[in-house]
């Protein structure tokens, strides 16, 4: 092969051919996707409804520590077919590629992606490659449709959210968002955080079978904790009321956000869900979460009540606001 | 989760102490009314997301004065450097939250960067002098706001430029200055037209006073009889500097007082204020919604002219009218808290602000659409 990507390989020709024997077939082999027909043919090995989401991935910089744009290309869409209480099962992924990307770049994302579609226990079983002229695109975007059985009764949904439920979280907010800040603006002093970039799939199995009715799952990626809540408390109209104190942020990610003026309820999660249920099912949901490697900081924050569709924060000092919600991208404050 | 390095100032039992202190010093206050004025937008901001502004006595008026140096910044400073980053072979650096303020028309540096503006967010002063000796051939203006905080910093770059000897880096002096700021409200109290604001007492800004000390605030219980006490971010810290000046009020004992002495000596920092003249001279400077005020902010001093970006890209502030409708000014005078604002939460919102205070995150507008006071 070429040490970068050329136009040529996504020309449909020999070239394109090589890039996806030596490269895509190489890394997500699996007996569907090496058929190549035109499309893949599709057994699901459970009935029950589908559940289908698609979501197209840019991140800069493209590798960062906890992740990269190949891992959040799989858990993304992993995770958000899993929200509708579904087993993802398969995914399609459309690589989007500007011409001169080192080969060896690809070969590093399509493995990461290989790697944490084997941990989800999911299978790529489609794709596509355009590579475009330098400029076109930024090095790559890749996106990812995935598909899977929802194993709930009623599927969780952001309508479901009901007075006297309570609101848990998997974990700790804002690492995602701190890491590619950090590393997008050269932030030295921000070196250990990390990405939460992980696969929820099994975790939220494990809840759906530990609990008779989770009513929402969601999870807070961009805009974070307080717009995914208050998207909730619209969609559900219902008070959402948490206890500040009670929400799990890393001290490293707490500390950053204090010197960079930015509010880590506000920064996108990758790893992390946002489970709504009834309270009496409250301790089995978090003991569930908390077996799963990605959820042992999961925590009970808050409560739903009667009210307005807003979101409330009791303040560790025992006042009262609103949680609104973001308007646009959080910048940097001057001082 | 390990403990936050200053969780002990948010203490819950003592801020309900502190809490207690400042009711029993409120009751002896004739009328049992504070109304205090913080200028700095950390404060604002600590006020609102702490929820300590919903734990208020009922008599503590809590007013948010000019502390936003994004909100002060006037619309034909804005217009000036927009004008700036419309030039060929300039690349403009610049705070984050200066992007979105929008100029005479609306128009933001965003827009400026849409059209093919080359601007960049930078986090200190000094990755605009990276910038300038990465790109030689363009002329980087670093668009310097803030107050005697941020100043000193920008001295310091200025002195590491002469010391690269990279010429193409130069700077838009939007500097302002708190202790002539407080004069002039205090001031306008007294004769403006529209009723007056009444600031019993000032928060002072902590980080401002690292580097001015105690001194240059020496004026505000002499000359004007208010109290006015140097404040911490924390709860605690904010809470203790209420009770101090509840007390002088209640004593009739103006002075000022410093409640943050884990940061700031009384006496400042007189090294970052040599920097700081070595470079700059006060200058008079518009600030938005309250206009001239006499020596207010910082030029650079003759020597140093060919740093000045408007004097090489040969701009000057235009005449801009007022933008129509917008209460910004009242609202930094502590005339009109924001919600009072016909345009607020309407027209005014964070998505689509139409004056500053709705648009950097520590102005007061914003402040109150964001952490608002749950009913």
């Amino acid at each position: 092969m070429e040490d970068c990507i050329l136009l040529d390989a996504g020309s449909g020709g020999r070239a394109s051919q090589r890039l996806i024997a030596d490269c895509f077939q190489r890394h997500f082999s699996n007996t569907i996707l090496n058929r190549m027909d035109d499309a893949a043919q599709l057994e699901m090995d459970m009935q029950g409804p589908l559940a289908m989401s698609t979501d197209s991935y840019t991140v800069t910089p493209l590798f960062f520590p906890g992740g990269s744009i190949g891992t959040l290309a799989v858990h993304g869409t992993v995770n958000d077919v899993s929200m509708l209480g579904a087993r993802p099962r398969f995914l399609s992924c459309a690589f989007i590629i500007e011409e001169g990307l080192p080969v060896e770049t690809l070969e590093r994302i399509v493995k990461d992606m290989a790697e944490a579609a084997q941990h989800a226990g999911v299978q790529i079983v489609t794709g596509d490659t355009k590579v475009v002229q330098r400029g076109a695109c930024d090095r790559i975007f890749i996106n990812t449709t995935g598909i899977g059985v929802i194993t709930a009764d009623p599927a969780p949904s952001g309508h479901n959210a009901k007075p006297g439920d309570v609101v848990l979280v998997s974990g700790a907010m804002g690492d995602h968002g701190l890491t590619i800040m950090a590393h997008r603006e050269g932030l030295s002093f921000l070196s250990d955080v990390q990405s939460d970039s992980a696969p929820l799939n099994n975790m939220l199995q494990n809840v759906l079978h530990a609990v008779e009715e989770v009513h929402v799952l969601r999870d807070p990626t961009r805009g974070g904790l307080a717009t995914t809540l208050n998207e909730i408390a619209q969609q559900s109209e219902v008070s959402i009321v948490l206890e500040e104190s009670a929400i799990p942020v890393h001290e490293s990610v707490r500390s950053g956000c204090s010197f960079l003026g930015l509010d880590p309820l506000y920064l996108a999660n990758e790893g992390k869900c946002i489970c709504i249920l009834p309270a009496a099912d409250a301790d089995a949901a978090l003991e569930a979460m908390r077996k799963s490697p990605y959820g042992r900081e999961a925590a009970i924050i808050g409560r739903v009540e009667e009210g307005k569709p807003q979101v409330r924060l009791t303040t560790p000092i025992g006042g009262q606001r609103l949680l609104g919600m973001l308007e646009g991208a959080q910048l940097p404050r001057i001082c | 989760m390990s403990q936050h390095p200053f969780a002990g100032f948010a203490d819950p039992a003592l801020c309900r102490r502190l809490l207690t202190r400042l009711e029993q010093a409120l009751s002896d206050i004739p009328g049992r009314r504070m109304r205090f004025m913080e200028v700095c937008g950390t404060h604002t901001v600590s006020i609102f997301r702490s929820g300590l502004r919903s734990l208020l006595p009922a008599g503590v008026e809590h007013l948010s004065g000019p502390g936003c140096p994004v909100c002060v910044t006037h619309d034909a400073e804005v217009a000036a450097f927009l004008d700036m980053a419309g030039r060929d072979g300039v690349i403009l650096a610049t705070f984050g939250d200066l992007l979105r303020v929008p100029g005479p028309g609306g128009h933001t540096l965003k827009h400026a960067q849409a059209q093919g503006a080359r601007i960049e967010i930078v986090y200190s002063p000094l990755d605009a002098l990276t910038l300038a000796a990465a790109n030689p051939s363009a002329t980087v203006v670093f668009l310097a706001i803030g107050f005697e905080t941020t100043a000193p910093t920008v001295a310091a770059t200025l002195m590491l430029a002469d010391q690269r000897k990279l010429d193409n880096f130069c700077i838009f002096s939007l500097h302002k200055l708190v202790p002539p700021a407080l004069r002039a409200l205090l001031d306008d109290a007294r004769t403006g037209d529209a009723p007056a604001c009444g600031i019993d007492a000032f928060l002072l800004p902590g980080h401002v006073s690292t580097i001015l000390g105690l001194a240059p605030y020496a004026f505000l219980p002499e000359e004007y009889g208010v109290p006015a006490v140097v404040g911490g971010f924390e709860p605690a810290d904010i809470l203790l500097a209420l009770c101090l000046m509840a007390e002088q009020l209640r004593d009739k004992k103006p002075a000022v007082v410093n409640a943050y002495p884990r940061a700031v000596g009384d006496e400042g920092n007189p090294r970052a204020r040599s920097l700081l003249e070595e470079y700059f001279m006060p200058a008079d400077a518009l600030w938005r919604g309250i206009g001239r005020i006499p020596l207010s902010g910082l030029g650079l001093r003759p020597a140093y002219t060919h740093r000045d970006a408007a004097q090489r890209l040969n701009i000057t502030l235009p005449e801009v009218p007022p933008l129509p409708g917008c209460r910004c000014g009242d609202v930094l005078r502590g005339r009109l808290t924001p919600p009072q604002c016909p345009l607020f939460g309407k027209v005014c919102t964070p998505a689509s602000p139409v004056g500053p205070c709705m648009v950097s995150t520590e102005g007061s507008c914003a402040a109150y659409f964001k952490y608002g006071i749950p009913a």
